[in-house]
C-alpha cells in the first residue's frame, strides 16, 4: 500500500519507458522476444494501474489520490508533481486497456516494412508518453508528456504508413508542434502574470481568481491554450491534418491515434484551460462551440463524401470530437461529464472502427468502399462487429456512444449563466441534426461493405478469412467496455461527477459574482 | 608604464636594485589555482609541439589523443575551482580577470568541445592526407583564446582573446588546400572576420574614449552617468555589430555559409559551436558588465537582431539540399534564439546571462553530436546532400537514433535538452508579459515550427527512404567517433531529461563585482 501511494503512478508511467530501453539492448532478430517484452511491459503498467484503480477511495474523486510530489527543476519551481483523481481516471483506464491490445493486435500484424523492435519501442515509448500526461500536474510536466507524445508517432505514421506517409507525418507534426509553441508561451506567461511562480495547476488556478487577472488577459492566454488543445482534438478548422495521420498511419498508429491521443486535446480543455483561466474560458465557449457544432456537421458531410473507409473513420472522429467538444463548452457539470464519457466512448468505439477498417486492409488489401462488399458472408464475425461498432458510434441507446452525444447535446439546451442561451439552443437544434447525419454516413458504410454479396473480384479471394485468435483477444474487451458502459454509464459519470463538479463550482461563482458586481 | 621603464632599464645595462624603493617592481598578485586551466593548456599545448618536432613522422598518430588528454588534464582545475564555490569568484588583475561560475561553466563547454573536435578530426584527419598535428595544436591554441574569453573583464583582453580563438580558425578552415572552395573558406572567413575586428576595435576605442579605462565595470559605471553623447551611442553600436560578425548574426553572416562549407568538417563543428559561443561570451560580457545600464539604448538593436537573425536563418535553411549548409543557417537561427534575451535585459540581466548560458551548454552538445553523425555519414557515402542519409535506418540504427536525438532537440521538443534550451529564452522573453519580449517570443514560437520542417526533413531520409545507393550493408564506424557521439547523446539527454541548470548562486553578485 505504501508502495502505491508512493511509486504506483510513476511505476505505471514508466514501466513502457523501461520495457523499451530493455528492448534496446536485445538484437532485431530476436522478433518474438520482443513482442514478449513489449506485451510485458503494458501489462505490469496495466497490473499496477488496475491495483491503483482498486484502492482509489471512490468516495473522495475530486481529491487527487496517489499525489508525488517532488522538486525536479529547482530554479523554476517546476516539480515533479502528479496524481490521480475522478477526471484523469477513467482515460487511464482507456489508455492502459488500448495500449496491450494494440500490442497483441500486433503479434501477427507487425506492418511493412516490419522491425518489430522499433515499431513496438514506439509504442511502448508513446504510452509512457499518454500516461504521463493524464497524471500530471505540473505545467512544465505535462507539456513535456504532451509533446513526448509526438515523436512516436511521426515515425509510426512515417515509417509504417500508406502511400502518402511523408505528407501525412510532416503534416501532424508540424500542426501540433505550431499549436504546442503557442501553448507554451500561455504556460509561461500565466506563470508570470499571476506572481505565484508555480507551475503548479490547483495553485495556478487559486492565484488567478486571487490576483484577479482581466478578462482581456485571461482571453489572450485561452487563446494560445486554445491553439495547442484545439488542434490537438482537431477542431475545425485546424482538423486537416486527421484524416491524412489516420488514413496513412498503420492499424496500430490509428488505433492509438483516435482511442487515445486526440483526448489529449480535450483533456487539456477540462483539466487545464477551464479551471485556471474561468473568465477566459466565457469569453471563447460560444466560438468553441460555433466550431465545435461546423465540426460536427462538416464532418458529417466530409464522411458522406469519402470513398475510403479509413478516411471516412477518421472523418467520423471530427464530427464526434465536435460533441465532446460542445459538452466543454456549454461550461457546465453536466456538458463536461457528458464530454468526458464522449471521449472514453469515442476512444473505445473508433479505436475499434480502426481496427475493423486494419483487418479488412489486410484481407482486401484495400479500403476502397465501393470495393468492398459482403463481409457478412465472407467474414461473417467481423461483419457483426462493425454493425456492432457501427451502431454505438452513431449513439444508438443501450450502447456507450450515446452517453456521450446524446447528454452533451442536451447540455446545449442550459448552458452555464455567462453564456448566450438561445445562441446555444441553435447548437443544440444543429448538433442533433448532426446525429442524423451519423446515423446516415455509418448505415450507408454499413450497408456497402458488410450487406449484399461479396464483389467478384474477391468472391473466390483465399485471403479472406474470418477473425482470427489475435484479433478476438484485443477486441473483446473493448466490445465488452461498449456493451457494459451502454448499460451501466454510472460506471464513469460516477467517477467523474466530483471532479467536475468543482470545476462548475467556479463558472457558478463566476456567474454569482458578475451578476452581483455588474448587475447581471 | 612600470613595465616599460623596466625593459627599458634592462636594455640600458641598469640595475634594477639601484633605482631604489620607490620604482620597486611589485609583481601582482597572481592566483595560480584561478589561472591553472590556461596555464595547463599553455604547458601542455608546448610539450605538444615539442613532442611533435622531435618525434616528427612517428609521432604524428599520437598527437592528436594527446591534445584530446591536455584538454581533459585543463578541466580538472576547472572542476576543482567549481568544487571551492565559497571562493569564487576569484578577481586577478585588478579585475581584469574573474573566475566566477559564469565563466567556469563556459571553460568546461570549451573544453568539452575541444576535445569532442579533436575525437571528430582524428579519422578525419589521418585519411585526408593533410598536416594534422598542426591542426591539433591550433585547436589548442584557439580553445586557449576561448578559455581566456570566459574571465575577460577588459576590452583588451577581451579583444587579444578573440584573436587569440579566430587567427588559428582561419588557417584551419583554409586546411584542404588542394580544394578551392576551402581556400575560398579561409580566405573569406578571414577578411570578414578582420573586417570585423576593425570595426570592434573602433567600437572599442571609443567606449575607451567615454571612460578612460579598459576594464568593463568601469566603462559600465562612467556610461551610466555620462549623458548620451552620439560618440557613446557609435562606440556601443561599433561593439555589437563587430561580436555580430562573430556570431553570425543577420545582415553580418554571409561568411559563414560558404566557411562551413568548404572548411574540414571538424572544423566546421568547432567554427559552429565553440567560435561562436566564444562570440557570444564575449558579447555578453561587454553587455553584462559594460553596458548593463543602458537597456534603452542596446534592447532595439538587439531586438531587430534577434528576429531578423531567426527569422533569415530558418527561412534559408529551408531551402538547403548539402546537410552542412542546413546546419550552418540553422546555426544562424539558433543564433537569434539565444540574442533574444539580450533584446529584454532591462532589470532581469542575470536571468538574460543565464538563459544564453544554458543554450550555449545545450547546443554545444546536440550541434557536435549533429556533426560528429555528419561525418560517420559522410564516410560512408561521400557526400554532403540531405538525401544522401537516407535508408541510414537500415544499415547503422543506433546512429539513426543517435542523429534523431540531434535533431529533435535542436528543433527544441522535449524531452531532449534543447526543449530547456528554448524554454529559458522564452521564460526570459515573456517576463511581465511587455509587448517587445512576448512579440519576440511569438516569431521565436512560429521560427521553430519552420526549424522542425528541416530537421524533420533529416530524420525523414533516414527513417522513412529506402538507401540512395542501394547499399544497406552494416558501416564500421572508428571508436573515436563513436565516443564523439555517446558523449554528446548522454549530455543532450540528460539535460533534456533533468531539466539541468547549472548553479547560479552568484551570477547577481558578478553583475556587480569589481
Amino acid at each position: 500500500m505504501d508502495f502505491l501511494n508512493s511509486w504506483g503512478l510513476t511505476a505505471m508511467v514508466f514501466a513502457p519507458l523501461v520495457g523499451a530501453v530493455v528492448m534496446m539492448l536485445i538484437p532485431e532478430r530476436d522478433e518474438e522476444l520482443h513482442k514478449m517484452v513489449a506485451l510485458v511491459a503494458s501489462v505490469v503498467s496495466f497490473i499496477i494501474g488496475a491495483l491503483l484503480l482498486t484502492n482509489f477511495d471512490y468516495g473522495a474523486s475530486g481529491t487527487m489520490q496517489f499525489g508525488v510530489d517532488r522538486s525536479w527543476i529547482d530554479v523554476i519551481n517546476a516539480r515533479y508533481s502528479i496524481g490521480l483523481d475522478g477526471m484523469s481516471l477513467p482515460l487511464i483506464a482507456l489508455t492502459l486497456l488500448v495500449t496491450p491490445l494494440v500490442i497483441i493486435y500486433s503479434w501477427n500484424h507487425i506492418p511493412s516494412p516490419g522491425n518489430a523492435k522499433a515499431f513496438l519501442m514506439l509504442i511502448l515509448v508513446l504510452h509512457t508518453g499518454m500516461l504521463g500526461t493524464f497524471v500530471a500536474r505540473d505545467l512544465v510536466l505535462f507539456f513535456v508528456f504532451f509533446e513526448v507524445v509526438l515523436l512516436p508517432m511521426y515515425f509510426m505514421i512515417g515509417v509504417w504508413g500508406g502511400e502518402d506517409r511523408l505528407y501525412a507525418s510532416i503534416k501532424f507534426f508540424l500542426y501540433t508542434l505550431f499549436g504546442s509553441a503557442f501553448m507554451l508561451v500561455s504556460f509561461l506567461a500565466l506563470y508570470w502574470l499571476t506572481g505565484s511562480e508555480t507551475f503548479n495547476m490547483v495553485e495556478l488556478a487559486a492565484q488567478v481568481q486571487a490576483e484577479g487577472l482581466t478578462r482581456n488577459q485571461q482571453a489572450l492566454l485561452f487563446g494560445g491554450m486554445f491553439l495547442g488543445f484545439g488542434i490537438k482534438v482537431p477542431m475545425f478548422p485546424f482538423h486537416t491534418w486527421l484524416p491524412d495521420a489516420h488514413t496513412q498511419a498503420p492499424t496500430q498508429g490509428s488505433v492509438i491515434l483516435a482511442a487515445v491521443l486526440l483526448k489529449l486535446g480535450t483533456y487539456g480543455f477540462v483539466r487545464i484551460a477551464l479551471p485556471i483561466l474561468p473568465e477566459g474560458a466565457v469569453v471563447w465557449a460560444p466560438w468553441i462551440g460555433l466550431l465545435a457544432v461546423i465540426g460536427i456537421i462538416y464532418g458529417a458531410l466530409g464522411c458522406l463524401a469519402q470513398t475510403d473507409m479509413k478516411r471516412l473513420i477518421a472523418f467520423s472522429s471530427v464530427a464526434h470530437m465536435g460533441y465532446v467538444m460542445l459538452g466543454i463548452a456549454t461550461l457546465t457539470d453536466f456538458g463536461i461529464n457528458a464530454a468526458i464519457f464522449g471521449m472514453v466512448a469515442h476512444g473505445l468505439i473508433t479505436g475499434m472502427l480502426f481496427f475493423i477498417a486494419g483487418s479488412v486492409k489486410e484481407r482486401y488489401h484495400t479500403l476502397e468502399i465501393k470495393r468492398l462488399g459482403g463481409l457478412l458472408i465472407q467474414a461473417p464475425r467481423m461483419g457483426w462487429i462493425l454493425g456492432i461498432t457501427s451502431m454505438a458510434s452513431l449513439g444508438l441507446p443501450g450502447l456507450a456512444g450515446f452517453w456521450g452525444e446524446f447528454p452533451a447535446i442536451l447540455a446545449a439546451y442550459n448552458p452555464n449563466a455567462g453564456l448566450n442561451t438561445t445562441l446555444f439552443r441553435v447548437y443544440m437544434v444543429v448538433a442533433a441534426i448532426g446525429t442524423v447525419l451519423a446515423a446516415a454516413y455509418l448505415l450507408w458504410l454499413l450497408q456497402r461493405t458488410a450487406f449484399g454479396e461479396p464483389s467478384e473480384e474477391f468472391a473466390d479471394d483465399p485471403n479472406i478469412h474470418d477473425t482470427v485468435f489475435t484479433e478476438w483477444v484485443a477486441w473483446v474487451p473493448m466490445l465488452i467496455l461498449i456493451i457494459v458502459l451502454g448499460f451501466v454509464p454510472g460506471l464513469i459519470f460516477d467517477v467523474t461527477n466530483e471532479p467536475v463538479s468543482l470545476i462548475g463550482d467556479v463558472f457558478e461563482n463566476m456567474s454569482s459574482d458578475s451578476a452581483l458586481g455588474t448587475g447581471g | 608604464m612600470l613595465a616599460q621603464s623596466l625593459v627599458a632599464q634592462s636594455i640600458f645595462g641598469q640595475s634594477i636594485v639601484a633605482q631604489g624603493a620607490a620604482a620597486e617592481f611589485v609583481r601582482p598578485h597572481i592566483d595560480w589555482h584561478a589561472f591553472a586551466p590556461e596555464l595547463i593548456l599553455v604547458g601542455w599545448g608546448a610539450l605538444v609541439t615539442v613532442v611533435d618536432l622531435i618525434g616528427l613522422e612517428r609521432v604524428r598518430r599520437i598527437i592528436g589523443p594527446l591534445t584530446g588528454i591536455g584538454f581533459l588534464l585543463a578541466m580538472i582545475p576547472v572542476l576543482t575551482l567549481w568544487d571551492l564555490d565559497s571562493e569564487i569568484p576569484r578577481v586577478l588583475f585588478d579585475g581584469a580577470y574573474v573566475v566566477d561560475n559564469y565563466s567556469l561553466v563556459l571553460k568546461g563547454v570549451f573544453l568539452f568541445s575541444g576535445y569532442v573536435v579533436v575525437l571528430l578530426a582524428s579519422n578525419y584527419m589521418a585519411e585526408g592526407d593533410y598536416y594534422d598535428s598542426e591542426f591539433y595544436q591550433l585547436i589548442a591554441a584557439s580553445v586557449l583564446g576561448m578559455l581566456i574569453m570566459t574571465s575577460a573583464r577588459d576590452l583588451v583582453t577581451i579583444f587579444i582573446a578573440l584573436e587569440l580563438v579566430s587567427i588559428p580558425a582561419y588557417m584551419m578552415a583554409a586546411w584542404r588546400k588542394r580544394d578551392l572552395k576551402s581556400n575560398e573558406a579561409g580566405l573569406k572567413y578571414m577578411l570578414m572576420g578582420v573586417f570585423a575586428s576593425a570595426i570592434l576595435l573602433y567600437g572599442m576605442s571609443l567606449l575607451y574614449g567615454a571612460a578612460a579605462d579598459t576594464r568593463l565595470s568601469v566603462i559600465g559605471e562612467s556610461l551610466a552617468s555620462a549623458d548620451s553623447a552620439p560618440f557613446i551611442t557609435l562606440g556601443v553600436l561599433f561593439t555589437i555589430i563587430g561580436f555580430a560578425f562573430k556570431v553570425s548574426a543577420v545582415p553580418f553572416h554571409t561568411w559563414a555559409p560558404d566557411t562551413y562549407e568548404g572548411a574540414p568538417t571538424p572544423l566546421t563543428a568547432f567554427l559552429a559551436v565553440a567560435s561562436k559561443a566564444a562570440g557570444f561570451v564575449g558579447l555578453i560580457s561587454i553587455i553584462v558588465f559594460a553596458f548593463g545600464d543602458l537597456p534603452e539604448l542596446v534592447e532595439p538593436f538587439m531586438w531587430i537582431l534577434s528576429a531578423a537573425t531567426m527569422t533569415v536563418g530558418n527561412l534559408i535553411a529551408l531551402r538547403q539540399d548539402n546537410v552542412v549548409r542546413m546546419l550552418a543557417y540553422s546555426g544562424i537561427a539558433q543564433a537569434g534564439y539565444m540574442l533574444a534575451p539580450l533584446a529584454v535585459y532591462g532589470g532581469q540581466l542575470a536571468e538574460a546571462q543565464q538563459a544564453i548560458v544554458i543554450y550555449l551548454v545545450i547546443y554545444a552538445a546536440m550541434n557536435l553530436g549533429a556533426f560528429a553523425v555528419v561525418i560517420i555519414a559522410a564516410r560512408k557515402t561521400r557526400s554532403g546532400d540531405i538525401e544522401s542519409f537516407s535508408g541510414m535506418l537500415r544499415y547503422a540504427p543506433g546512429l539513426t537514433a543517435a542523429m534523431t536525438v540531434f535533431l529533435f532537440s535542436l528543433a527544441g521538443i522535449p524531452p531532449m535538452g534543447g526543449f530547456w534550451a528554448k524554454f529559458w529564452v522564452f521564460k526570459v522573453l515573456t517576463d511581465g508579459w511587455e509587448l517587445w519580449g512576448t512579440l519576440l517570443a511569438l516569431i521565436a514560437a512560429v521560427n521553430s515550427v519552420i526549424a522542425a520542417f528541416y530537421y524533420l526533413n533529416v530524420a525523414k531520409q533516414m527513417w522513412f527512404l529506402p538507401a540512395r545507393d542501394g547499399d544497406n550493408s552494416p558501416i564500421i564506424i572508428p571508436p573515436a567517433l563513436i565516443a564523439a557521439v555517446a558523449i554528446t547523446v548522454i549530455v543532450t539527454l540528460l539535460t533534456g531529461v533533468t531539466g539541468w541548470v547549472p548553479s547560479w548562486a552568484d551570477f547577481p553578485a558578478v553583475a556587480a563585482a569589481p
